[in-house]
């Protein structure tokens, strides 16, 4: 067996235009393994996985796949052939059920032709039953939480009796109780024989369920090894390629730079309810502080961000900005006054595909950046390769279309657009989800340097150790109402996720909030 | 790149475009003269205007279905004022149809109804408009006044000296009577098509014209002003058509309420072949233009090969030989815009 692993990808090539996106690159998974498959934003590892599964097409190497020579033309095909991708954007049809999102392209059918309705559902049902999800299969999937979205992927993928899944950061959206869920699939999965491949940045979720790691670099296979064999530590080591004993210096935490004391108050967000889902919500924040926004998936804290920002209209309670009562109509209201808010959806919300990274970086400062009406390209493309260098973001140029850069890189694409705004008050939604361990850091540096500078953060993560190591303050929101408030002193793991959860009862993964 | 991008998208139309030209000029006598290449220009202004238009809107991700019929109520209004002069009627015109197109910008933002809608409403009311002004006949224009000059006119002919034109004038004069015989419907589109990609390539609208397109969610949270942009788009495709309406009235010497029909798909027809994509998001003014261009010529062509006599096509025909060149077009188009965009 070990010498026929059930999938040998060897000196894989492959560039856009004259990007090499991967140079001689290699991986090799044996049959019912859980391989990790890891690298900093921009590595290679979604490209990996595209010419896999057909998306793309490799300009050298060879891929064998169960004993025999593999050659997809499209993930379809490739789903059909025994290996199966959740892909690092949820792409499923939100306007149709479900049901419809599970077998949309191999439709159980009645004798006659016509579809077998009451089957598909039954069977969409107990697919999700298996994770731990009871929902009506029969209603759009629009109308769910993005983990619940996440979750019908995997479905998907799961049910094509694939020899292969391949999960391209797919708990990134995730909470942490829906994390395990997914873990115990994983495990069930390998307990059948399927193989898979596990893309993430979370470096802590490996150790759970991978039995090996390969580690790609600037498009290169770098480093293959057992979990057992590599610690934290020497995973961000070789990951970065740098040394161990600079990574151990420093450190884990990035918001390391000394807290100053807050100014006046900036915002203060005073019981709104916000329909359908949150109902009193309350925050506050000062200059130069960072405030935490917790809370489980559901407990509504996107949509009190959102209409704090003026993104979704509130119905009831007061918010206040930098001392006088305000009630934002729009974004552009609440960016006029200061506000700058990062949004989670990066496919939807954030990016726009074709444009160039410097287009979506400046586009909302453009009447600005024009004189006499005459936008002015020279300062709009130093203020771009400015970011581009600050904060580490790899593309080609800055005239790239964003579509074209990594996830973690258009997520600082993002980033970046709200900082050159210089804005009193940034909200940011999930501002570290998919990127990796070393920009990740980069990121809370900068948000922390700003901070000192006057600079008032809320920030949402579902990442507890973010929040703890990140926040001044910490706001906790449970089922849409403001449960509790914690200084950094007084958090720690234990107590927050216990107030989170609040004993309450309803903390498995649950839908049909509409 | 940016620029690579957007010249890809007009290669194709182009070469297309250059083609037919020389196809034309090799065939068929008198195709290349001053006075056929007046004609055409002066006949496809009013397209041109319209296309820019429903260009701009195809940008936004939406579509403006109401052109045509509000062209031929634009005729109608600037008819009956054209006894008053130009200027009037010009202004009339003009005006009617910017009413039309803030009625559509207004029900589709503001109503929240999709473009192909609001404008399909507004394209059967504005045509039920224009045919009770005109008491369902075409209204004769005043040529007292100064109207017909607009269409029928050229704006330099009277500073063109006596020594330019001539039959057997060198390159030079038939280059120096083109201009100054340039028709002055032509020159409108023109001066509209050179405002337009200012506007679209150096102005802070015309890059949120294509952020709306290319993502409207993501465009409102950014703070841009998406709603205005849409309606300022329909706003200026509604004030382009009445503008084409107003040369329509003037260049045929009567408005015309049941002209106009099948303009707007005249008008996809040239922003696709230019290489904008219907989904919005990204477009290029000038290879409208060329779509403009390419789609008159065909015209143009057909006749010209009817006039030889060795066939002769009907209309029908002729519908199904545009249609057979255009998808030609619009597909090598896509083949030649790829590798430069990868
Ligand atoms: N369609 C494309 N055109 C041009 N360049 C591309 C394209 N797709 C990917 N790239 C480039 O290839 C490189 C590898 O990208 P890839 O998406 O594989 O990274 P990744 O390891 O998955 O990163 P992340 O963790 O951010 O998702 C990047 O530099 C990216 O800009
Ligand atoms: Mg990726």
């Amino acid at each position: 067996m070990a010498s026929h692993p059930l999938l040998s990808m060897q000196a894989i090539d492959k560039r856009f235009g004259v990007v090499p996106a991967l140079r001689a690159s290699f991986l090799e998974v044996e049959e019912g393994e859980v391989m990790a498959l890891i690298g900093e934003n921009g590595a290679g590892k979604s490209t990996m996985i595209k010419v896999l599964n057909g998306f793309c097409q490799k300009d050298a190497g060879e891929i064998t796949f169960d004993g025999r020579p593999w050659q997809a033309a499209s993930p379809q095909e490739a789903q059909r052939n025994g290996i199966s991708t959740i892909f690092q954007e949820i792409n499923l049809i939100p306007f149709r059920t479900i049901t419809e999102n599970i077998y949309l392209g191999r439709e159980l059918k009645h004798r006659g032709g016509f579809l077998a309705w009451r089957r598909m559902h039954e069977g969409a049902r107990r697919l999700l039953e298996a994770f731990g999800v009871d929902i009506d299969v029969g209603a759009p999937l629009g109308q769910f939480s993005t983990a619940i979205q996440q979750m019908v992927a995997i479905a998907r993928a799961i049910s094509f009796e694939a020899k292969l899944v391949i999960m391209d950061e797919s708990t990134s959206s995730l909470d942490e109780q829906e994390v395990q869920v997914l873990f115990q699939t994983i495990r069930r999965l390998k307990a059948q024989g399927v193989a898979v491949v596990f893309v993430s940045h979370k470096l802590d979720e490996l150790y759970a369920v991978c039995d090996r790691v390969t580690v790609m670099r600037d498009g290169k296979t770098v480093a293959v090894a057992s979990m057992a064999e590599m610690d934290k530590l020497r995973l961000v080591a070789t990951m970065l390629g740098r040394d161990l004993a600079e990574v151990r210096r420093q450190g884990a935490t990035a918001f390391s730079e000394a807290a100053r004391p807050p100014g006046a108050e900036l915002l203060s967000v005073d019981s709104i309810a916000v329909s359908p889902k949150v109902k009193e919500a309350s925050v506050s924040v000062r200059a130069g502080e960072i405030v935490g926004l917790a809370g489980l998936l559901g407990s509504g804290r996107t949509e009190t961000a959102r209409a704090i920002f003026g993104a979704e209209p509130h119905q009831a309670g007061r918010i206040s900005f930098e001392g006088k009562p305000q009630h934002f109509a729009d974004p552009r209201q609440a960016i006029a006054a200061g506000l700058g808010f990062c949004s989670e959806d990066r496919k939807h919300e954030g990016i726009i595909p074709r444009m160039s990274v410097r287009e979506n970086m400046t586009l909302a400062l453009l009447p600005a950046l024009a004189r006499s009406g005459i936008v002015n390209e020279r300062e709009q493309r130093r203020i771009v390769l400015r970011f581009i260098k600050d904060i580490g973001i790899k593309c080609a140029s800055a005239e790239q279309p964003i579509r074209e850069l990594s996830g973690g890189n258009q997520q600082k694409v993002l980033l970046a657009r709200w900082l050159c705004m210089n804005p009193k008050l940034l909200i940011l939604d999930e501002p570290t989800r998919g990127i990796d361990v070393g920009a990740t850091s980069e990121i809370q540096k900068l948000v922390r340097r700003l901070a000192n500078d006057g600079l008032g953060v809320l920030m949402i993560s579902s990442e507890i150790e973010e929040i703890l190591e990140g926040a001044d303050r910490i706001f906790i929101l449970r089922d849409g109402r403001t449960v509790g408030q914690m200084s950094r002193a007084d958090a720690s793991e234990a107590t927050l996720m216990a107030a989170m959860a609040h004993g309450s009862g309803d903390a498995a993964p649950h839908g049909g909030e509409h | 790149m940016k620029r690579a991008h957007v010249s890809g998208a007009g290669i194709g139309v182009t070469l297309a475009l250059l083609f037919l030209i020389i196809v034309g000029g090799w065939r068929y006598d008198g195709f290349l003269s001053s006075y056929n290449i007046l004609t055409v220009l002066r006949y496809n202004s009013m397209f041109a205007l319209v296309s820019l238009g429903m260009c701009f809107v195809i940008m936004t991700g939406g579509i403006d279905l109401s052109v045509g019929s509000v062209a031929a109520m634009t005729s109608v209004v600037s008819a009956y004022l054209s006894p008053y002069g130009l200027l009037p009627g010009l202004l009339g015109g003009v005006a009617a149809g910017l009413c039309a197109g803030a009625l559509s910008g207004f029900i589709i933002v503001k109503l929240r109804i999709l473009p192909f809608i609001a404008t399909l409403a507004v394209m059967l009311a504005a045509s039920g408009v224009g045919l009770l002004l005109a008491d369902n006949q075409s209204v004769a224009v005043s040529y007292d006044s100064s109207f017909t000059s607009l269409g029928q006119g050229s704006l330099l002919e009277s500073f063109q000296p006596d020594w330019v034109g001539g039959d057997n004038a060198n390159w030079l004069g038939t280059a120096l009577s083109l201009f100054f015989n340039f028709p002055t419907p032509a020159w409108l589109a023109l001066v509209a098509y050179v405002v337009a990609t200012v506007l679209l390539n150096w102005r802070p609208f015309g890059r949120h014209v294509l952020a709306v397109g290319g993502g409207e969610e993501a465009s409102r949270l950014m703070g841009l002003p998406t709603d205005r942009t849409v309606f300022l788009v329909y706003l200026m495709s509604g004030g382009l058509a009445g503008l084409a309406g107003v040369i329509l009235a003037s260049q045929f010497g009567a408005g015309q309420p049941i002209e106009g029909v099948g303009w707007e798909l005249f008008a996809i027809a040239s922003v696709v072949v230019g290489g904008t994509l219907l989904s919005g998001g990204r477009g290029s003014v000038l290879a409208t233009l060329a779509g403009v261009m390419l789609l008159g010529l065909i015209f143009t062509i057909l006749n010209f090969e009817n006039g030889m006599g060795w066939i002769s096509l009907s209309a029908y025909w002729q519908s199904v030989i545009r249609g057979a060149f255009l998808l030609v077009v619009v597909m090598l188009q896509s083949k030649l815009a790829r590798p430069i965009t990868a």
